[in-house]
């Protein structure tokens, strides 16, 4: 484990107003879930996992196929696809369009692939303004920290700490109701959408058969910043595409339902394209930026790249016993929970955080609870795997695989077996006061050892 | 060019080789339920409210939109149902936009959006709105407030219902909107406010 994840596990550990946050919050999404999933709401539930999982594998097993296709579909409606393979290359594209037409101010609604690619640094860092407008992200935006949850991401921060962000950022006087504070942001975040040049936002799903974007949210602020700027960009992992606009009568069944317990969201947007001949409004350019960032490197393996599955709910996170204690900012990439800890090590390599995998009780409550059921716990174990076989400690792994080894020969061998039990018994109990395990020991008490086996007991009963 | 690159990487990485075809996807899972008109509107009744909007239905809905949009300024889209109803004559309402600076200006100073829907779903009481020289996108979205006049036959039964009828609506718009209730946020503490960027208040008037 590296000594900033440990920090983080134990600072969130011990702040205990952060501890009620995370399990107040979560806990209430984890709640709502359940209520609209369950058998009586909704008899059909897993008939519709099992259906989103077959079209996610699917898609992805033919991914290039699809690709194409939505890029045809698209442009035919005269919208264009732009493939990027890094965060580098998405900001280029933006950077040279915002150039060519004179653009300075981008309004984004909230999109996790992009913040992947720190995509506002980015820009900013070349001069363009841009605003999230999310409110969740808006806040993060100029607290300038990262998302805490998938769906949620503010909610490690009390109305108190927005009122503190508030005043000393906006130069407003401290509000803490939150309504209040809502309707600030909004008229702020009004007059920044009237006057942007560009919108970006990210995608829920890329619908080959229609060339079409779908965005879900539940502000408003997805369909203002598509709709009120003359360019659009839409910025999505291929991973994201589906094949029909009939398979989002099974996905958008179960987003909402996972996510916040939702039968729909606010706002479903399906945008293909520019705005057409005769429509008022809608923007004059739209491009959707297919980016890589490491998901083809999750393809080869077919167990694995089940992970590209995910449809972003966050339903893992809030069922997480291990998230519900360490929180978000305790992950070491913007996914966390148990998404986060299998996607992170396959996009970022697993010598990012070797400790990553094995922070799980490997329970199974993320399986359960996935909408797509992506089997996150046996890709956990997968990626433990992994981790070891990339062990830099040669040394004791030789001495780890010499143990088992010899354990093995020991299992097999059963008049041996029970002898060194024999043995063992009559050294009496072991003691570790020094050592590794001296320090675990000294919190536990080991039982005490039986007389007999149970083998000896068998024979004799 | 990072487009050839990155299929090239997708179809090795899957095994596939340029322009192979696929296999057929599983069936798209599509079921229809028979739901009777009046059970129909009873659920998106239920449902608009449930979701704190307003919801009724009406033989005469202009003289409920005369007394909602009383004393307040309102954008009317151009759809042919609402001129029907005579809702676009009444007073305070602006109708017949149709350059987008001129819009968009409306709807930013307007009290109150006034639409349409091509149709409506039942079971989540959802608002369906397709982008088109009739019904532009910011009027349901700019104002705070948003009435939606539906006649009763549009109501579908769902999802299902919807894109068994429209299998491909990129065929005839560049957006379609499903709208479920007021705009929200519970980013601040998981504490529900409406309107936070959308209309804070939607009323779904079903004539009949």
């Amino acid at each position: 484990m590296s000594t900033e994840f440990d920090q983080k596990v134990h600072g969130t550990l011990a702040d205990a107003n952060l501890q009620l946050a995370i399990y107040t919050a979560t806990g209430r999404l984890k709640e709502k879930r359940v209520e609209t999933v369950a058998a009586e709401a909704l008899p059909e539930y897993q008939e519709l996992r099992t259906q989103a999982n077959a079209i996610k594998k699917h898609a992805i097993e033919n991914l290039d196929y699809y690709l194409e296709e939505f890029e045809r579909n698209l442009a035919a409606h005269g919208g264009k696809v732009v493939y990027c393979k890094d965060g580098t290359e998405v900001a280029d594209f933006v950077l040279s369009l915002a150039t060519e037409r004179a653009a300075h101010l981008i309004v984004k609604s909230k999109s996790m692939t992009t913040e992947e690619i720190d995509l506002n640094e980015r820009l900013e860092h070349h001069g363009l303004e841009s605003v999230e407008t999310d409110l969740g992200e808006y806040i993060l935006q100029l607290a300038h920290q990262r998302p805490y949850h998938i769906v949620a991401p503010a909610l490690h921060l009390t109305r108190y700490d927005v009122a503190d962000l508030f005043e000393r950022r906006l130069h407003v006087p401290h509000e803490t109701v939150p309504e209040k504070q809502t309707a600030l942001a909004r008229s702020v975040l009004r007059q920044k959408f009237l006057a942007a040049d560009i919108g970006i936002s990210g995608a829920n799903f890329l619908v080959a058969d229609s060339g079409a974007v779908v965005i879900v949210e539940n502000e408003g602020n997805a369909r203002l910043t598509t709709s009120a700027p003359k360019i659009h960009i839409a910025i999505a992992g291929i991973e994201k595409v589906i094949p029909r606009s009939q398979d989002l009568a099974t996905f958008l069944k179960l987003l909402a339902r996972s996510a916040t317990g939702q039968l729909l969201s606010v706002y479903t947007s399906f945008l293909s394209g520019p705005r057409r001949e005769g429509e008022i409004d809608g923007p004059d350019e739209f491009y959707v930026v297919l980016l890589d960032n490491g998901r083809t490197r999750l393809l080869p393996d077919k167990g694995k790249r089940q992970s590209l599955y995910c449809i972003r709910c966050g339903a893992c996170l809030n069922t997480c016993p291990v998230y519900r204690k360490i929180g978000g900012h305790s992950f070491p990439w913007v996914y966390s929970g148990p998404i986060g800890a299998i996607l992170t090590p396959q996009f970022m390599g697993v010598q990012h955080e070797p400790a990553l995998p094995f922070a799980s009780s490997l329970c199974g409550a993320c399986g359960e609870v996935c909408p797509v059921k992506i089997d996150i716990p046996k890709i956990l174990l997968d990626l433990r795997s992994d981790v070891k076989k990339t062990e830099t400690r040669e040394k004791q792994n030789r001495l780890e695989k010499l143990a088992f080894r010899g354990f093995a020969w020991l299992m097999t061998h059963p008049r041996l077996y029970e002898m060194a039990g024999q043995f063992a018994r009559s050294l009496g109990p072991p003691s570790f006061q020094a050592g590794p395990l001296g320090a675990w020991l000294s919190q536990r008490d080991l039982p005490p050892l039986p007389g007999r086996s149970f083998r000896e007991m068998w024979r004799r009963r | 060019m990072s487009r050839d690159h990155i299929l090239h990487r997708v179809r090795t990485a899957l095994g596939r080789s340029a322009g192979q075809a696929v296999a057929d996807a599983p069936p798209a899972r599509i079921r229809v339920p028979q739901v009777e008109m009046d059970a129909r509107v009873a659920s998106m009744l239920a449902r608009v409210e449930a979701l704190a909007g307003e919801a009724l239905e009406t033989s005469n809905p202009s003289a409920f939109v005369a007394a909602a949009i009383a004393g307040k300024t309102a954008v009317a889209s151009n759809a042919p149902y609402l001129a029907e109803r005579g809702i676009t004559n009444l007073p305070g309402v602006r109708s017949g936009i149709i350059d987008r600076d001129q819009l968009r200006e409306a709807c930013a100073s307007a009290d109150v959006g006034i639409t349409s829907a091509d149709y409506a779903l039942a079971d989540t009481g959802t608002l369906v709105m397709l982008a088109s020289p009739h019904e532009a996108r910011l009027i349901s979205l700019l104002p705070p407030a948003h009435i939606a006049v539906v006649p009763r036959d549009r109501i579908l039964t769902g999802l299902d219902e919807l894109f068994s009828i429209l299998p491909n609506p990129a065929a005839q718009t560049s957006s379609m909107v499903l709208i479920t209730g007021p705009s929200r946020t519970a980013d601040i503490e998981q504490i529900l406010v409406r309107g936070v960027h959308g209309p804070g208040h939607i009323t779904v008037v079903i004539s009949s």
